[in-house]
């Protein structure tokens, strides 16, 4: 188990994170919501050792994972970004075996070509191998990144966004996919994400975060209400309930003051009633 | 069927990259031996060769005195600026980079007009090369200092680069200006880059310079290449990109400062060394280092030799036919690439 306790993120005296605790399960997957700048992406990052918080710790199973070498964090957390523009020339072969980084000091031996060969048949880009990454459509593009980090071999999948460049076809594709990784092979998935219904249809559990701290916890349907939309997002919205599978129709857009939400005290209620709900699931 | 398929056709990939780096250093045998036998001197291709052999006499002389140490520098230097470039253009993720993107041949060059300015009674090659070696070396120098004060981005780097050239090219232009003719004219020809004057000596000097960092830049191909596609996913691949940067800008920065200390500015050669080499062999700087050193020999050598040849006995400076021999050939693949890059 993966566990986040009390991190706090800051950039030039501006808390970006604040008190964030968090725990991922082995096989499950927990997508982080929010509006924009709430720091789901920072909070990844951090996470994935790509910045460093001021404050707090996190760890996978007993092991600190702050102190621990970037080159063996690689080996446990992988972490697939919004968009990785090439500045040179690499075919998607290459961008593949690049997952196989951590393990590779000058030369990649026959067990990461065979890695890699696998991970591309297992996300259907056989096709793409000897293509140039650049000529990829966005769609494939991400694909060939998150083949990229299956081929790290990681018990924690962390991605930005992965969805916010594809079509309908690919953002199920994707999903799905990942959905099945997470079931069949005991790894775990974590999503920063804006679209409420591919998470909540996905989503063992979701983080939401408002202004860098940890709005409420919980399964999709205990998260993803009408209330709390109305609060973090500032938006009316209405939520139907199709077996079990949730659609939010964003209404209206409201205007309200400009406070953290945390300290409204009405809020601060319904944020107790939220975790007592995540506490008795 | 596909996954042998796939295996293969990466393993075909990089034995068509080997391939290439083995044609390169027939080319470059070939090239060499060309020019050990090609001169100003009356001394006929026949004769050159026997002189090879030979103990004694002006014919060894010239072989084994004059060309041969010409030849081999010139293979230092396009081998030590193609792996400085490649070197810089991988760390500061810029296809524009060079040797001299972060000021380091305008250090170089003022060093060498303070020498040949206020070096009086110490005038000597050694005074100047030194002195330019010092320059450059505290070029980059300022620039890792200010990277490591601010933020080591490649953006900062390059900004802090530009600004140092300019403080150096000024200070360097005001010295010229106040300087005499012929300290002038000894400026403007440091500034074209020559190998007329190179020895053993200096050869032992700038080989152990260059191939010092070298091991270090190989070793850390694989990083680099994660660097070009972004920090951010080199850090969650394991790469300390700081400590990479820096390292690299430190050693490709002394293989810079080496080559042209003796040889003065030799331009375009590690601009555009990397560039071929990358539309030969890809990105893998595995590869992409070991071919690009070679097209960088071939291009230096090819430059001096028309340069000795072409108006002998009259030399013309290396620095100059590099650009006229590189330009119009880089053009050329520019036009010819099909790819959106190479």
């Amino acid at each position: 188990m993966l566990k986040v306790h009390g991190l706090e993120f800051k950039y030039k005296d501006r808390d970006i994170l604040k008190k964030i605790e968090i725990e991922i399960k082995k096989g499950e997957i927990l997508s982080i919501l929010g509006p924009n700048g709430t720091g789901k992406t920072t909070l990844l990052k951090c996470i994935a050792g790509i910045i460093k918080p001021q404050k707090g710790s996190f760890s996978i199973g007993s092991k600190n994972m702050l102190d621990i070498k970037r080159n063996d964090l690689a080996k446990r957390i992988s972490y697939v970004p919004q968009s990785s523009p090439s500045k040179f020339p690499i075919t998607v072969f290459e961008a593949v075996l690049m997952g196989r980084s951590p393990y590779i000091m000058w030369r990649p031996s026959e067990k990461d070509l065979k890695i890699v060969v696998n991970v591309l048949k297992f996300l259907k880009l056989e096709e793409f191998a000897s293509k140039n990454f650049e000529q990829l459509s966005g769609g494939e593009k991400q694909k060939v990144l998150i083949a990229r980090a299956v081929a790290q071999d990681t018990e924690y999948l962390l991605m930005d966004e992965p969805t916010s460049n594809l079509d309908l076809k690919h953002q199920l594709e994707i999903m799905e996919m990942i959905s099945n990784m997470v079931k069949t092979q005991n790894v775990s998935a974590v999503f920063a994400m804006h679209d409420l219904n591919l998470a909540s249809r996905f989503s063992d559990r979701i983080v939401m975060l408002s202004k860098g701290e940890i709005f409420c916890t919980g399964k999709p349907e205990q998260v993803i209400t009408v209330e709390n939309i109305k609060i973090v997002y500032g938006v009316n919205a209405t939520i139907k309930n199709n077996n079990g599978v949730l659609y939010v129709f964003p209404d209206k857009q409201i205007n309200r003051q400009n406070s953290n939400p945390i300290n409204n005290p009405n809020i601060k209620k319904a944020q107790a009633e939220v975790f007592c709900d995540a506490k008795t699931e | 069927m596909h996954t042998e398929k796939i295996y293969t056709e990466y393993k075909k990939f990089n034995a068509k990259k080997v391939f290439y780096i083995l044609i390169f250093i027939i080319i470059l045998g070939i090239i060499a031996l060309g020019a050990l036998l090609h001169g100003p001197s009356s001394l006929g291709f026949k004769n050159s060769f026997a002189a090879l052999f030979k103990e004694t006499g002006i014919a060894r002389a010239i072989v084994w005195e004059l060309r041969l140490p010409r030849i081999i520098m010139a293979i230092l230097t396009g081998c030590g600026l193609s792996i400085a470039g490649t070197v810089f253009q991988a760390i500061l993720k810029n296809p524009l980079a060079s040797p001299y993107t972060l000021g380091i041949a305008s250090g170089a060059g003022f060093g060498a007009v303070l020498a040949i300015v206020f070096g009086g009674s110490f005038y000597s090659e050694y005074l100047i090369a030194g002195s330019s070696f010092f320059f450059a070396m505290l070029s980059s120098t300022i620039i890792l200092s200010i990277a490591k004060l601010k933020d080591p981005s490649p953006e900062t780097m390059i900004l802090a680069g530009i600004a140092i050239m300019f403080l150096f090219s000024s200070l360097s232009s005001f010295f010229q200006y106040i300087g005499t003719m012929e300290q002038v004219q000894e400026i403007v020809f440091w500034f074209f880059g020559s190998l007329s004057k190179t020895g053993w000596k200096e050869i032992g000097i700038v080989s152990v310079m260059i191939f010092v960092p070298m091991p270090f830049l190989i070793k850390s191909s694989w990083q680099l290449n994660l660097l070009a596609t972004g920090d951010e996913s080199a850090r969650a691949l394991g790469v300390n990109t700081t400590k990479l940067r820096m390292q690299g800008m430190v050693f490709a920065s002394l293989i810079t400062s080496a080559c042209i200390c003796f040889t003065g500015v030799i331009g375009f050669v590690g601009l555009v060394s990397p560039h071929i080499g990358r539309m030969l062999v890809g990105s893998d700087h595995r590869f992409l280092i070991p071919t690009s050193a070679l097209i960088g020999t071939i291009l230096v050598l090819v430059a001096d030799t028309f340069g000795r040849v072409l108006w002998a006995p009259q030399v013309i400076p290396i620095g100059i036919v590099t650009s006229f021999i590189g330009v119009p050939f880089f053009f050329y693949l520019l036009i010819r690439r099909t790819r959106g890059y190479w």
